[in-house]
């Protein structure tokens, strides 16, 4: 079994590179729109990218769970069979994404773009995960601690969402536009919730592990947070969509409920107050110092969250790079930066030996990264505020071909921290990789 | 638990049913066509539609209505493949199909948003091109 665990985190490293590399080309085209513009267009090579790092997260979170149930807990997996069932249909599903992506035969969906037949097999695999997971867990584990309640609702909430985002096949959504882009953006905001669970929550068993310490993971006020991200993940969705002109109660109860995040910031900030006295954990450091990346990422993409999550900012920020500064900053800080945490703590416990030749290198690929992130969002944040001057504060707006080349000076940095951050994630990602490998033809 | 999943179900039910209901015609067959264009040249990764979408090209919501544009200017750049545009080859069929999309976007609403009124309390209240749809819910 572990060594279908291994696999799924081999694939999601290899998957991390592939999927920056591409960023890093689309960023290029970005700057220079004629950059393999014969060969291959922007409007083609974009879906390359969004959907290999979707690949990262979602894989890597996967193979962390199958991991953390049969090694860590120590629990007998329900079937072996269907585990390994569900990395064959993952493996086929990449390769027919590929395909579609390459031959054009794409459904054209933001974030989903491949041809749509090609998320049957992958609800598929979902169902199977589920059903090995809670198989697994409700007959050997009494009072689950809050990461079994965060996997198993992710599990439950992505297969739903996911299927949600496919409701455009469906007349009745397809004919009414408001409806449809609606229950596009509804979805998508979801279903990130969703594996944002399977990702916070392996932050959570990263943190009761490392810090040796159950409590991390029980309590009540860690089930009222656990609480509070679900609503979120629920009724939270339609601050993405308060310009869209749906019933104003949807996005009353989305102002509403995304307020109520304000409570996890305070908490983040006590926390991290108290947190500066204690002292550093020594064992699986490199983990302990993603982990320590993530509060940091956490903090402040939380903060910007919630300042766009108020209807009155929002008007302004709505599809200027302020959004993709919040997504930018939540993908590659938060997740990426959890589950690099995730995947050392897993190699640390394989062959601890192996992964400390390459201390040096890791170091600093992890300081390139999060510098280079910094000053990636920083642009992005200056470009969005130039874009939005550009759309309500000028009295004769320029073209948008003009607005554009003004932004050039900050997207051409943007460009160089983009480059810093694939130098980085290279350096970080090879080693483990190497590693992985080796342990991999060992099984 | 069991309370939240039922808040859920009947949730989702009004998003789908009145949350999202308004006055605007159903999409023509036309329409429907242009969207698939739309959807299988991925334009979506450089536009966007109520300031959804990529960041490469503008917004294209109100780019019908919009003062000195319109379809002649739509179906001008769409085979143009000038600057960041693709060069693509849609027939005249095609641009019809792709011009009455974008039309009944247009029908929807409007974005960006000049004429918002913003609340004390941090809401905002948006102009509305579909009248069955009251603020003051």
């Amino acid at each position: 079994m572990r060594n279908i665990a291994l696999l799924f985190i081999t694939l999601s490293l290899f998957a991390l590179l592939v999927g920056a590399f591409f960023g890093t080309l689309t960023g290029i085209q970005y700057v220079k729109p004629d950059f393999l513009k014969e060969v291959i267009a922007f409007n083609k090579m974009r879906p390359f990218h969004v959907s290999t790092i979707i690949g990262w997260i979602i894989l890597c979170a996967t193979g962390g769970i199958y991991y953390y149930l049969t090694h860590d807990l120590k629990l007998n997996l329900f079937s072996k069979k269907l585990a390994s069932a569900h990395l064959l249909i993952f493996i086929l599903c990449i390769i027919a994404i590929y395909i579609s992506l390459i031959s054009g035969n794409m459904g054209g969906r933001e974030y989903l773009t491949y041809a749509p037949i090609i998320s049957l097999p992958i609800l598929f695999g979902w169902i199977l995960f589920g059903i090995n997971y809670f198989k697994t867990t409700i007959q050997q584990v009494q009072g689950w601690p809050v990461y079994l309640w965060m996997w198993g609702t992710g599990i439950v909430f992505m297969i739903y969402h996911f299927s949600e985002a496919h409701f455009w096949l469906i007349p009745y959504f397809r004919e009414n536009f408001v409806r449809d882009i609606t229950v596009q953006w509804k979805s998508y905001g979801s279903f990130v919730g969703a594996w944002n669970m399977l990702v916070y929550g392996t932050a959570i068993f990263l943190m009761s592990r490392i810090k040796n310490n159950e409590d991390v993971s029980k309590g009540k006020k860690v089930f009222f947070f656990y609480f509070l991200g679900l609503v979120n993940l629920m009724l939270g969705w339609a601050h993405h969509t308060y310009i869209i002109p749906t019933q104003p109660w949807v996005r009353h109860l989305a102002y509403a409920v995304s307020m109520t995040e304000w409570i996890i910031l305070i908490s983040i900030i006590m926390s991290w107050r108290k947190s500066l006295t204690k002292h550093k954990i020594e064992q699986h450091h490199v983990s302990y110092n993603f982990l320590m990346a993530t509060d940091f990422w956490v903090f402040v993409n939380l903060f910007l969250a919630l300042l766009i999550s108020i209807p009155t900012i929002n008007l302004f920020t709505h599809g200027t790079h302020i959004t993709v500064a919040h997504s930018m900053g939540t993908t590659i800080g938060i997740n990426t930066t959890i589950l690099l945490a995730s995947a050392f703590y897993i190699v640390n416990l394989e062959d601890k030996g192996h992964i400390n030749r390459y201390l040096k290198i890791i170091k600093l690929g992890f300081w390139i990264f999060n510098i280079s992130l910094g000053i990636f969002w920083i642009c992005l944040l200056l470009g969005g505020v130039e874009k939005s001057i550009w759309m309500y504060f000028t009295e004769n707006p320029t073209p948008f071909g003009e607005m554009q080349t003004k932004l050039l000076p900050y997207m051409y940095v943007f460009l160089v921290a983009g480059f810093g951050i694939f130098i980085g994630i290279m350096m970080i990602t090879i080693p483990l990789l190497l590693v992985l490998m080796k342990r991999i033809k060992n099984y | 638990m069991a309370a939240l999943i039922i808040i859920f179900a009947v949730y989702n039910t009004f998003v789908y049913t009145q949350g999202t209901s308004n006055t605007t015609p159903k999409m023509t067959a036309l329409a429907i066509e242009g969207e698939k264009l739309y959807q299988t040249n991925n334009c979506t990764a450089c536009h966007q539609l109520f300031g959804l979408g990529g960041y490469l090209g503008p917004d294209l919501t109100n780019i019908i209505s919009a003062k000195n544009k319109g379809s002649f200017y739509v179906k001008a750049f769409l085979n143009s493949g000038i600057k960041s545009m693709p060069k693509f080859n849609f027939t005249e069929k095609e641009q019809d199909a792709l011009v009455q999309f974008l039309t009944e976007v247009d029908q929807c609403g409007y974005y960006p948003i000049y004429d918002a009124t913003i609340k004390s309390t941090g809401w905002v209240d948006v102009k509305y091109k579909n009248q069955k749809v009251n603020n003051n819910d």
